[in-house]
Order: C-alpha cells, then sequence, then structure tokens
C-alpha cells in the first residue's frame, strides 16, 4: 500500500544502471512521503539478485524468476507488473525510459488505467488544485490534492517545461532517462524483504506470445556519458564531413563526440550520440558545443557540465547564456585553430 | 492471401521549427502557428505496410488519424503514395486527449474498421516524443506489440506468423510474434517511397465533409456520387461508439500543472571572437588552469 515502486530493467542478471539511479531517486521520494520502496525484478535465473538492489534502500524486492522472463517480451512483464499493482496498489511506479520501459510502461498505464509520463527531467512532490467544472454559481470547483508526484519534462521538441500531475489515479507513472538521476548508493547493508513470487500466478502461460529468435547487443562504442570533456556539434556544423574536424579535436583532448537532435536528425551524427532529454545525459568537466543553439531539450541534458564552451556564430544562441566561454564565429574557423593551438601548446 | 493492414498516422506541428507563439497561455499547443506536417515515423510505418502489399497482392491498407479535419492532408498523403482508405476521427469532444484517451479513441476507430490482420504506426511523435499510443492502442485490443521495429523480415500468413528485426538498447533483436499485431516501426527504418503521379492525379481531391465549403457541398456530393474514391471516411465519437468518460480532457488521466519557459541559471560569459589570438589566448589559459591537457 502507498509504496514508490521501482520496476528494474535487466540484462542478463544484472540490474542496468538506469534502475539503480531510479532507486536513488525513488528512496528520496519515499522519504519525503514517508512510504517505503519497493522493486520488481522479473527475468530468468536471478539468483542473488537482491543484493544489487538493496544497498540502494530498497525496503521489499519482489522477484519474479522464470525462464520465459528474460529476454523481455511485452505481455507476460506487463501481467507481472498489473497483477502486483493490483494487490499492492503503489502510488507512484517509475521506470527507465529505455526500450524496455517505453514499450511496457504504456501498457501497463492502459491496462491500469493511470496517468503515464514519458522523459522525465525532474520527478518532486507537491501539492495540485484542480479545476473541475463550475459550481451552481459559476464558480469553478477546485479539488485539492496533496503530495502528488510532479512529473516534470521538457515537452514539444524542447521548447517548453511542463510539469504534469495525474492525481486521481494509481500508480502515477514515469519514465526517466538512463543519466538524468544520480546513483547513489544508501547503505551497503541496508536490510530489505526479499519476496520470490510464484510467477505462474501472475503470468497466465498464453501470455508468452513473442519468440525471441535472435539477439545482439552490442557494448556501446563509445563512453559519452562517463567522458570527462564532450566535444558536442549541432547543426551549424554544417555537415557530416565538418563533423570530422569535432573528432579530431576530440581526439587530441581524450574527450567523445556528441550531438544535438538537429544534428542527429540531419544526419551528421550516429544517433547514440545524440545529448539530451531524447538522448544521453552527461556531466562532463569540460563541454565543447560548437554550432549547437540550445534548445531545451539539448541543455536539459548538458547543463550540470563543469565549464561549457560555446563556438557559434550567432551572437544570441539560447546556449550562449549558460556558457563560461562564448566565441564568436564558425565552427569552421574556430575548430581547426583551437586544434592547432593545442598541439602547438602542448608539445 | 491478402492482408488487411491498419496504419495509424497523425498529422504534427513541426517542432523542429518553433516560435514563441507555439504555445498558448494555458500550455495547449498553439498548433495555428506551426507549419503541420505528416509525422515522420508514421511515414516508415507507411512504406513497412506497403511493402506488405507488394508482397501479398490484393492486401488493403486503410490509414486512420485523429486530429482536425485538416489532418485529411497526412491521409490524402498516404493515398497519394499507395494506401486505399483514409478514416479521420474529428469531433470537439477528442481535444485535449493524452496519451490514454487518443489510444482509446483510436482504438475504437480500428474496431470499427474491425478486420485487421496487422497495425502499423510509427514509434513516436514528434510533438510528445512519448512513443505510448501504440503499445496502449495494443493493450486496448487486446494483442500484443513489437515497438521500435526496423524491418518486417517475413510473414506467414498460413501459421498467422510475423518475424521483425527491432531496435533494442545497444543492439539488435528478430522475435517472432503471432497476427494480429501492433507494430510501432522507427525511424532508422526504410524511408516512405514518394507521391505516384497517377494516384495524384486519382485523390487530389479527395477530402472528409468538413473541409467541403458549404456554398461547394451540393457540387462535390454530385461529383463524388460517381467518384466514391474521393469521400474521405470522417468519423465522430458516436461514430465509433466510444464512452465519453474515456475522451478528450475527461478520458486523460494526466493534468498539465504548469508550463513555463525555461530561465537558465545564466552565467557571467567571456566573450570572444574567433581569431587567433583569442582562441590560442583560451587553450593557453585552460591548460594553465589544468581544465584540459
Amino acid at each position: 500500500m502507498d509504496s514508490v515502486y521501482v520496476y528494474c530493467e535487466i540484462e542478463g542478471t544484472t540490474v542496468k544502471d538506469v534502475s539503480l539511479e531510479l532507486l536513488t531517486k525513488g528512496r528520496k521520494l519515499a522519504n519525503t512521503l514517508g512510504v517505503k520502496l519497493e522493486c520488481v525484478i522479473a527475468g530468468a535465473g536471478l539468483d542473488g539478485v537482491e543484493k544489487q538492489v538493496l544497498p540502494f534502500g530498497v525496503d521489499k524486492v519482489h522477484i519474479f524468476d522464470a525462464p520465459g522472463l528474460f529476454p523481455y517480451t511485452s505481455n507476460p512483464h506487463t501481467s507481472i507488473l498489473v497483477n502486483l499493482f493490483k494487490e499492492e496498489d503503489p502510488q507512484i511506479c517509475l521506470m527507465g525510459a529505455t526500450v524496455i520501459g517505453r514499450d511496457l510502461g504504456p501498457r501497463v498505464s492502459s491496462a491500469l488505467f493511470s496517468g503515464l509520463t514519458a522523459d522525465c527531467t525532474e520527478l518532486e512532490i507537491g501539492d495540485f488544485d484542480m479545476t473541475c467544472g463550475l459550481d451552481a454559481d459559476k464558480k469553478p470547483i477546485v479539488k485539492h490534492f496533496e503530495n502528488k508526484l510532479y512529473q516534470i519534462r521538457p515537452a514539444f521538441g524542447g521548447n517548453i517545461v511542463a510539469t504534469i500531475v495525474n492525481p486521481e489515479h494509481r500508480p502515477q507513472m514515469a519514465t526517466v532517462r538512463e543519466g538524468v538521476m544520480k546513483k547513489e548508493v544508501l547503505d551497503p547493508n541496508y536490510k530489505g524483504e526479499v519476496i520470490r513470487h510464484d510467477v505462474a500466478k501472475y503470468v497466465p502461460a498464453a501470455e508468452y506470445v513473442v519468440k525471441v529468435l535472435d539477439r545482439h547487443v552490442e557494448q556501446a562504442k563509445h563512453n559519452l556519458k562517463g567522458a570527462p570533456i564532450v566535444v558536442a556539434g549541432g547543426y551549424g556544423v554544417g555537415s557530416k564531413e565538418n563533423f570530422d574536424m569535432l573528432f579530431e579535436l576530440a581526439k587530441e583532448l581524450h574527450a567523445e563526440v556528441g550531438a544535438s537532435r538537429a544534428a542527429v536528425d540531419a544526419g551528421f551524427a550516429d544517433h547514440d550520440r545524440q545529448i539530451g532529454q531524447t538522448g544521453v545525459t552527461v556531466r562532463p568537466k569540460v563541454y565543447i558545443a560548437c554550432g549547437i543553439s540550445g534548445q531545451i531539450q539539448h541543455i536539459a541534458g548538458m547543463q550540470d557540465s563543469g565549464i561549457i564552451i560555446s563556438i557559434n556564430s550567432d551572437p544570441n544562441a539560447p546556449i550562449n547564456s549558460i556558457a563560461d566561454y562564448v566565441i564568436n564565429g564558425t565552427v569552421e574557423e574556430v575548430l581547426p585553430k583551437m586544434i592547432k593551438y593545442y598541439k602547438q601548446n602542448t608539445k | 492471401m491478402a492482408l488487411k493492414i491498419v496504419v495509424l498516422a497523425k498529422q504534427v506541428p513541426d517542432t523542429r521549427n518553433v516560435g514563441p507563439d507555439a504555445m498558448t497561455p494555458e500550455g495547449t499547443v498553439n498548433r495555428a502557428a506551426l507549419p503541420a506536417v505528416f509525422n515522420p515515423e508514421d511515414l516508415n510505418a507507411l512504406e513497412q505496410a506497403l511493402r506488405l502489399k507488394d508482397q501479398f497482392p490484393g492486401s488493403t491498407i486503410s490509414v486512420v488519424t485523429m486530429g482536425l479535419p485538416k489532418s485529411a492532408e497526412v491521409i490524402r498523403e498516404s493515398l497519394f503514395r499507395g494506401a486505399d482508405f483514409g478514416y479521420v476521427v474529428t469531433d470537439r469532444c477528442l481535444g485535449g486527449a493524452d496519451t490514454l484517451a487518443t489510444s482509446y479513441t483510436l482504438s475504437q476507430a480500428i474496431r470499427k474498421i474491425g478486420d485487421y490482420d496487422i497495425i502499423l504506426g510509427g514509434r513516436q511523435a514528434i510533438d510528445g516524443d512519448t512513443a505510448q499510443v501504440g503499445p496502449q492502442i495494443a493493450e486496448k485490443l487486446g494483442l500484443t506489440q513489437v515497438t521500435y521495429a526496423e524491418e518486417i523480415i517475413s510473414l506467414d500468413e498460413k501459421a498467422r506468423k510475423v518475424v521483425i528485426k527491432r531496435h533494442i538498447d545497444g543492439g539488435v533483436e528478430t522475435v517472432e510474434a503471432p497476427l494480429p499485431l501492433v507494430v510501432t516501426v522507427n525511424g532508422s527504418a526504410a524511408p516512405c517511397r514518394p507521391r505516384n503521379a497517377k494516384r495524384v492525379m486519382k485523390y487530389k481531391n479527395a477530402t472528409v465533409p468538413a473541409e467541403r465549403p458549404a456554398e461547394k457541398a451540393e457540387e462535390i456530393a454530385a461529383r463524388n456520387a460517381a467518384k466514391p474514391y474521393l469521400n474521405i471516411n470522417q468519423w465522430g465519437a458516436a461514430d465509433i461508439d466510444a464512452d465519453l468518460k474515456q475522451v478528450g480532457k475527461a478520458g486523460s488521466p494526466t493534468n498539465v500543472k504548469a508550463v513555463k519557459n525555461i530561465v537558465f541559471k545564466a552565467k557571467e560569459s567571456r566573450v570572444m571572437t574567433g581569431s587567433d589570438a583569442d582562441v590560442e589566448g583560451l587553450i593557453v589559459e585552460l591548460l594553465n588552469d589544468k581544465i584540459i591537457g
């Protein structure tokens, strides 16, 4: 009853970082609300998996361990959450805004008729006054709700930030991208209850309808999330060829190359390099923004960087207002000079 | 065997070109201020549908959209590229819908169409980026789903099974799923084929009733009597037997509490030019401060 739940995603038998990050956030929300933090892990061969999550302050771990539950398929995992939530009636459920979370979340929310907000960048607890029609004197009827989940996300191509509340339905559901929340171990010896459920009670055999014939997961080709220096390019870089200059500078600086959504959409850079609300969130020591105008959806993914350097031919580019250094110039003009003078001064 | 294919399409404001008047003070989208486009990933879905139609002659593609009457533009665009039928679900009471109310409405429209083997849609729409409507429709219709599809590799109509390659985090996966099925297609899938000139000539005057000027309604009706393919179906909430508690604002559990333009924590920036002296000065400073190097 009333708990905060996190759906923990696994690869093989390892709980993913995005889920651990959400456990840390979930712990804080549960503390604010004065309730328990619980989590669900569904997969196969999960002996001892609770050791991975308990240190994050989980009060109750629900384990569903059966051969058909890994790799993930939509229906069985939906059945688990829907049937468990009907019993437990949690007030909040968080999951990663991953391929799995974005496949599972909407199905669960549809089955339970609860609201779901995708790709949140902040989650807070607060009160909400909802106007529901007018009374006989044509005055608005306002319902007051306390301690609801504020689901905050950039919306509309990242041009605004919206706070979404779903006060009347449970659970209040939200997905969050990897890297947005920070993962912190609460107590390596945290004691929580572990329940291994009878999977057949939750998942009818007929739900195993999709067969995974072949599956290929690669380690990421780069470590954008952990890079101390990021050189990122936007639409202003102009072409895929010009992006090579970013790679050249990145090689010199031992940095990684990122891109804005506009640059990815234009085909200048691969999708997995996208930084922003719908991409990766980064917190490097140095962020060099090349030809990036700075839509909110991008800034949401890099605003906690240490030093921000903006190279832009438009002196009024929004990103300049959060930059420590602004270089008014084109990427073609400035980047070769940066490479040249970096080489000269480090020899 | 011929397939009955449904494609979900949405006309969206082009969020890639947004000005300051894009939002109303109430926090909803000011659609009038933005060019409307065919949601890009829905075009990828249409292409997968057209490939199935090529492979299984006699198959039909019905395109369904929900929106204002002018969203019939995406239906016409689909007809130009090879779709067979179009349905515009439009009604005042459908406004203000979140993803759950939208998926309920669309699932009712699909029930009304009735006979379907596969339902295809884009992974997500660029105005909301939620990717929720596809899976929610699947759940409401009691079907399973394959999201983030890259390609329909094969479809066995006797066994009623389809094999699909899909994107997963950090890789790809090939899955086998039973028909009928909901598939959402990724933007990295094959792009949609262009318009066919003959089909443009045939369908360019296809409209829904709400698009037709009142003074020309009779004339158009007379013309369309001979050419029924120029009538695009227009359905209201009553036509799809919608429960009014589940559509529009009333059927939306999510509420927008506040919308704001973000104010960044502005910093004192040092502004410089791209001259050799300025760039070298900056590099030397960053090296001396051990920020880089």
